[in-house]
């Protein structure tokens, strides 16, 4: 509806790890990991510039007026000052005035940072910190793998440590659910190791995870080896691991063959459509030459069914999941 | 404007609330039953509000413009309860603090009211726990449950209430009501009543929001790309994407709508901050809100999916040349093509694959992508 408005955020935009200080800066979006690592990667370049930094942190929920003027006010020694706003999708009516107040008389040595976690509230100081030109940190909710996976290269690049692309798709299967989890496992592979770190540090380190587990044995059914995956299976069922979780990582496993089955072009270009890696593209290649579509349908249909039964339908989840596994495994092995 | 009007294409069943929110004592039970977008817990809430209406002459009541028509309508009159449930079912633990509530006096109003928007999302065990405060109810309490049809409530509780049956608008009923109250350009409004299968909420959404429009029609289109296994993945997960992010836009539009509309009730002055009072019940809401976020994509899933279904049922309707009146009129030569090369014993294999994702979407919590993926693979 507003163009200019518009082209100008998307000028703005810059990655969280790549955030400079500047007069205004504007956190947003819901991921709420994302924007305390931009608030950090701001405050730690302003502490290298500033040694006696003066930090303050505001709350825009509960503010009260004049609250941002007061703490902008130049100091005695003219130190720099940091002013982290956090609540802003809560933001009171005072913040809002005293925002758009500020933004018409930015004060000197003065970093502003805002944090936005999403919403309609205060969408009109948004608008007007986008129009002045502030930078801008969109933290969206990494999705996709290939995301995920691309956080992680990014870690490890900061962290002046290599990991090997194998090793950085095992890390996100086996703790990628949540964000700051995998940048938590990310930071302790990087200070623990001294070489690159390798699948088999990964499964080392978070080996034991049910994810991790589930993808093994769903690795194991859709490569065609059905007793070792029924024996995994048993394993994982004996020690407590729960029937849902298999049902997704075998669907997962499917989902991606069955997608990449029929596609036509190079790995990298299929990779980048279906927002995967190309090396992943092509293990999924390998495997479809396994599959017809024929088993792929029957497999997808089996796998919904066993995910109702796991979740309620039938009286034996085990029996349910043994069947999936089983009928995946077979399906596989034919072609 | 009074309350009743909004209540389009259904003449009838305002004629029998009018009257009964007239009578010095109403039955208090009532169940309110009609196709999704029929308008079933407006008409409620409409009802409530004649009820509660603060007019002295009968035949005024549920003016609209009084103050407990105001806080009905705004959902916060204190002796108004509603029920809407943001999980999949009401639990028992809910239905046991409904029975508490129902006990109370009336605080300011003639009635209590409570308002069960789901009543067809009861297991039996919940409905037996109602059962008993619906059949003895204290004697200033009216109950008003919803539900699709009044097949989808145990016989005990139906055969205490009084029926109120919507029935699906008139499509040329709910564009008048979008010209005539949204003020949007008859043509358009035409084509989005049609679009909507007469759903009032989803007409004005689509004849509004044009993005809204564009999601809706790369949902129609989804089978005619439908050429094999990879094809049918990809087509799940974009019709997943495309419900969650039409479940989204649309959650904003409505959150931002009722807050107005809850300020504007409240009194909230135009400019300055709101007192604490007024602060707290804007965070009620918003906790609200987010509840029913959660409950949300999946309704958007099944919405979705209803969409997809009026494809083959077009499809269908030329195949058993029977297509004076398309629902999806403007792909109409696309329909035609993909009717002639099939079968309608074929057709109706799919919308029975369309069908039964849909109860299990919304019946289960089976992973919405997985449960699209099996029938997208179903219909190639
Ligand atoms: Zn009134």
């Amino acid at each position: 509806m507003t163009p200019p408005k518009q082209a100008a955020a998307r000028a703005n935009a810059v990655s969280w790890r790549d955030v400079d200080p500047a007069p205004v800066v504007l956190v947003s979006g819901p991921e709420e990991y994302l924007a305390i690592r931009a608030m950090d990667t701001v405050r730690a370049k302003l502490r290298v510039s500033h040694p006696d930094l003066e930090v303050t942190k505001l709350d825009a929920g509960s503010y009260t007026a004049g609250q941002l003027a007061m703490t902008a006010s130049p100091s005695l020694f003219g130190e720099g000052k940091l002013i982290e706003v956090s609540g802003l999708a809560a933001m009171n009516d005072d913040f809002l005035t005293d925002g758009l107040a500020y933004l018409n008389d930015v004060a000197e040595d003065v970093v502003l940072v805002l944090h936005h976690g999403g919403g309609v509230r205060g969408k009109k100081l948004l608008d007007a910190v986008k129009a002045a030109g502030a930078p801008v940190v969109d933290c969206q909710p990494l999705k996709k793998d290939a995301d995920k996976a691309a956080f992680v290269s990014g870690e490890f690049r900061a962290g002046g440590r290599r990991i090997e692309g194998a090793a950085v798709q095992a890390l996100v299967a086996a703790v990628g659910a949540n964000l700051s989890e995998l940048a938590a496992a990310c930071r302790q592979l990087i200070e623990d190791s001294t070489t690159a770190v390798t699948t088999d540090t990964v499964e080392k380190y978070y080996g034991g995870r049910v994810e991790a587990t589930a993808f093994r044995v769903a690795d194991a059914a859709v490569g065609g080896q059905g007793p070792l995956a029924l024996s995994m299976l048993r394993h994982a069922l004996a020690t407590g691991v729960d029937p849902v979780p298999l049902v997704a990582a075998l669907a997962m496993k499917v989902r991606t063959v069955a997608k990449v089955a029929g596609a036509r072009g190079s790995s990298a270009q299929i990779a980048k459509e279906f927002g995967m890696q190309p090396w992943q593209v092509d293990q999924a290649r390998r495997d479809a030459n396994r599959w017809t579509e024929e088993a792929l349908v029957r497999c997808v249909r089996i796998l919904a069914e066993a995910d109702a039964q796991v979740k309620g339908e039938a009286r034996d989840p085990v029996y349910a999941v043994e069947r999936a596994v089983t009928a995946v495994a077979l399906a596989a092995r034919r072609g | 404007m009074s309350v009743w009007e909004d209540l389009s294409g259904q003449a009838p069943v305002v004629e029998q609330l009018r009257a009964a929110a007239a009578a010095p004592v109403p039955n208090h039970a009532w169940l309110f039953t009609g196709p999704p977008g029929s308008g079933r817990s407006n008409a409620a809430r409409a009802f409530a509000a004649g009820l509660l209406c603060e007019q002295d002459r009968l035949e005024d009541r549920g003016c609209g413009r009084c103050h407990a028509c105001h806080t009905v309508m705004a959902r916060t009159h204190a002796d108004v309860t509603f029920v809407a449930t943001e999980k999949s079912i009401i639990t028992i633990q809910e239905a046991r603090e409904l029975v508490t509530k129902a006990q109370d006096k009336p605080s300011s109003g003639r009635w209590r009211v409570v308002i069960v928007e789901d009543a067809d999302r009861m297991p039996e065990r919940t409905t037996n726990v109602l059962l008993k405060a619906i059949e003895e109810p204290p004697t200033r309490t009216i109950w008003l449950l919803c539900a699709p049809s009044p097949a989808d409530v145990l016989v005990t509780i139906r055969s205490r209430c009084r029926a109120v049956s919507l029935r699906v608008p008139p499509v040329e009923d709910v564009a008048d009501l979008l010209v005539r109250r949204d003020g949007i350009d008859p043509e358009l409004a035409r084509a989005a009543a049609r679009a909507a299968q007469s759903h009032v909420g989803v007409a004005r959404r689509l004849a509004q929001d044009e993005e809204s429009r564009r999601r809706r029609d790369r949902i129609v289109r989804l089978p005619l790309g439908l050429d094999g296994v990879s094809a049918a993945m990809v087509a799940a997960a974009n019709l997943v994407e495309l419900a969650t992010a039409e479940a989204a836009s649309s959650n904003e539009q409505r959150d931002a709508e009722e807050r107005e509309m809850l300020l504007r009730s409240l009194g909230a002055p135009e400019k300055g901050p709101l007192p604490p009072s007024m602060r707290s019940q804007i965070r009620g809401l918003e906790e609200d809100q987010k509840r029913r976020a959660k409950r949300s994509v999946t309704d958007y899933l099944d919405r979705a999916l209803t969409d997809l279904l009026s494809f083959y049922r077009d499809v269908l309707m030329i195949q058993l040349g029977n297509a004076v009146e398309l629902v999806n009129e403007p792909l109409r030569e696309d329909l035609s093509r993909y009717a002639g090369s099939g079968r309608p014993e074929t057709t109706l294999a799919r919308m029975d694959a369309v069908n039964s994702t849909r109860k299990r979407v919304t019946t289960t919590n089976v992973a919405p992508l997985l449960a699209v993926e099996a029938m997208t693979v179903s219909l190639l």
